[in-house]
């Protein structure tokens, strides 16, 4: 990677989001579920940072907050050097021309009653090209996803899936931008369809040097595509490296668990299976100190239950990161001669 | 644990089933002439993607089918006796007792408006003829056989007070309280979190090993059939196209569909470059093509130059000793 495409694109900085729970007979605000809580990140120009986590971490919300679909309650997003949250009106919508999103169901991201070439060009419309580009600007990106021409005067339900992924992705694509987020952009295909759009990706990735978020919950489609990812665990980044240190070398307990958990289509191998006990805490109550401490196999009481850990470097200099307080760096909170990890 | 006995009788045995669905557009051929054998205490993966035919086979095992489908031919033996000739009445006193089932989505197969500990003893009252209080008693052990912690208090509480992990738990518990023969487990794990997934996945394998039931286990992801099944039945459009042990079929895929199917699957860890594609979509199940269903995606097909796989469909033979695949590559062209 040249220096040019190292250079963030998108950078993130202690981004906290939360949404109100409405209880009782008044529907009053009876708590907060922190969805997002204070996540650093940053997105390399051309590169693709997979996101992982189980469902409710908080990997959705981040996603929305970066392209500002939702606003985030505290923390910043600078795109390109440029502070986006204060962003409004026209300047928003400029911005969005080079931010766009790739939804998980292409079935109810698309109009039923809108024909398929309207639907790519009423982005356009939005976002200022003139009436006679617009037809040409929609055939080129039906092209770029490979499909026809003829597609664009036909209605979303004579497609299949597979299809109106590819036409979620030609959408995204007319305007020509810079950044996509793709929240489980394949998680509703079938496996021999999937791969069809994964390859697609990334040859797109590849072409038009897009710089990619892609969301997903299974860290074996992630791989695939991207050069670095990062793991979300209750609103927070646990870990974050390139793609093959993390498959490699999982530092957090919670990515060795994830790790393993993945059904792996060979029966010859045998693993030593990493299962986790209990279900995922509620975001509505997070337990204090690390928030994995409740699952993790090797929480020391004490200590994990009571600091949070930040994320810190594996190794001095490395770009591993990982938040744990027995694997990395300095044991923060943690006097080593007296305290030993045991299993819990 | 019992190990599959071989050489005595299968306790499943499906032969020629063929459901079809009678609609204003034309009949759907969903199952078309599926052959099946299950082993006592052995598990069965039945592997293939939407559409494909899966659900609607177990579906007709237990004789599920409602209208506008219909079973239109071939015969279900269980332990021998053919479940095609069973009245409703017989049918609903195997249900739950010889064979049960579990589904994908947990918490909306579960009764909202009664607690998990009354629709459990409910079975034991059904198949057992137990008193309710009898009945409660027993569903909290199987509550804790099935991992559930705390379960006296877990017995009260209502379906959506449960996670989805726990739903399925409890899902299990149900469906295994009268020891059935054989479960029939109906993507049980797609809508969960992976390592949630892992849980019950052992659940399941060990509670099969411990009450020695049979299983049949539907699913979509190849890497679930490699760790839990022994054998594994690929379906393609309405069809079982290959069958064989676990091993041999990741060892050596026969069918150029469970080839694709294979090669397409992103493996965490294998640095793959691109991944396979099979070209094309399933047939529409009311206008199928002539010849190999898969005919028209196959890349071998055209690799070898084959005229009949357009024209005559092949059967399902064996291509070598217990591997049986539906495939002219494999077979002698008869003209």
């Amino acid at each position: 990677m040249n220096e040019f495409e190292s250079r963030p694109l998108v950078v993130v900085k202690g981004l906290h989001k939360s949404f109100p729970v409405k209880g009782g007979a008044f529907q009053r605000v009876v708590g907060h579920v922190q969805a997002v809580n204070g996540v650093d990140l940053e997105i390399r120009e051309g590169e693709a940072l997979g996101l992982v986590g189980e469902s409710g971490c908080g990997k959705s919300t981040l996603g929305r907050a970066l392209l500002r679909l939702d606003d985030p309650d505290e923390g910043a997003v600078e795109f390109d050097g440029r502070d986006i949250l204060g962003l409004k009106g026209k300047e928003l919508r400029d911005l969005r021309k080079e931010m766009q999103f790739i939804f998980q169901d292409p079935f109810s991201s698309l109009d039923p009653r809108t024909k398929i070439g309207d639907s790519i060009a009423e982005g356009l419309r939005v976002h200022g090209v003139p009436r006679d580009q617009r037809s040409k600007r929609v055939l080129e990106s039906l092209e770029l996803v490979g499909l026809e021409s003829y597609h664009a005067r036909r209605y979303p339900h004579e497609f299949s899936g597979g299809q109106r992924q590819r036409i979620g992705i030609a959408r995204a694509l007319a305007v020509n931008p810079r950044f996509l987020v793709l929240d489980e952009p394949v998680s509703a295909l079938d496996v021999s369809i999937q791969s069809q759009i994964l390859n697609l990706l990334k040859e797109l990735q590849r072409d038009l040097k897009l710089t990619m978020l892609f969301i997903a919950h299974d860290l074996s489609v992630v791989e695939h595509l991207c050069d670095r990812i990062a793991v979300m665990y209750l609103g927070k980044v646990v870990e974050i490296a390139d793609r093959d240190e993390l498959f490699d070398s999982p530092t957090h307990p919670y990515t060795q668990a994830l790790l393993s958990a993945i059904p792996v289509p060979d029966p010859t191998l045998t693993r030593e299976r990493v299962i986790l006990q209990g279900d995922l805490p509620s975001p509505l109550y997070p337990p204090p100190g690390c928030r994995f401490n409740t699952r993790c196999p090797i929480a020391v009481t004490g200590v994990c239950n009571m600091f949070e850990p930040t994320l810190l470097p594996v190794a001095d200099g490395s770009e591993h990161l990982a938040s744990c307080h027995l694997r990395t760096g300095e044991h923060q909170h943690l006097d080593r001669s007296q305290t030993r990890p045991t299993r819990t | 644990m019992t190990s599959p006995q071989s050489g005595s009788k299968p306790l499943l045995e499906v032969k020629g089933l063929q459901t079809h669905f009678f609609t204003r557009h034309g009949v759907v051929r969903a199952v078309d002439g599926v052959d099946l054998h299950v082993e006592k205490g052995e598990v069965l993966g039945l592997v293939g993607e939407s559409g494909c035919g899966k659900s609607v086979a177990s579906m007709s095992i237990l004789r599920l089918v409602s209208q506008p489908g219909k079973i239109v031919a071939g015969e279900i033996r269980l332990n021998g006796e053919n479940l095609i000739d069973k009245s409703e009445g017989e049918m609903r006193a195997i249900r739950g007792d010889q064979i049960s089932m579990i589904f994908q989505q947990p918490v909306s197969s579960l009764n909202p408006v009664f607690t998990v500990g009354y629709q459990i003893a409910e079975v034991y009252k059904i198949h057992e003829d137990l008193k309710r209080s009898v009945g409660e008693k027993k569903a909290i052990e199987m509550l804790a056989k099935v991992g559930i912690s705390d379960p006296e208090r877990r017995l009260k509480a209502f379906p959506h007070e449960l996670s989805g992990g726990m739903a399925q738990r409890v899902m299990i518990a149900m469906a295994l309280a009268a020891g059935p023969d054989l479960l029939i487990a109906d993507e049980p794990t797609t809508a969960l979190d992976v390592t949630i997934q892992a849980q019950i996945l052992e659940l399941i394998e060990s509670l099969r090993h411990e009450l020695g039931m049979a299983v049949i286990l539907i699913t979509h992801d190849l890497g679930i059939v490699a760790e839990v099944a022994d054998r594994v039945a690929v379906m393609y459009a309405g069809e079982i196209v290959e069958e064989t042990d676990t091993k041999s079929l990741f060892a050596e895929p026969k069918h150029p569909y469970t080839q694709g199917l294979i090669g397409s699957i992103p493996i965490a860890g294998s640095r793959r470059e691109w991944l396979e594609v099979i070209p094309g979509r399933v047939p529409n199940l009311i206008d199928l093509p002539a010849g190999c269903r898969f005919a028209p995606r196959c890349k071998a097909r055209v690799a070898n130059n084959l005229s009949i796989c357009t024209e005559v469909k092949p059967g399902l033979e064996e291509a070598a000793e217990g591997h049986r695949v539906r495939c002219w590559l494999y077979q002698e062209d008869p003209r």
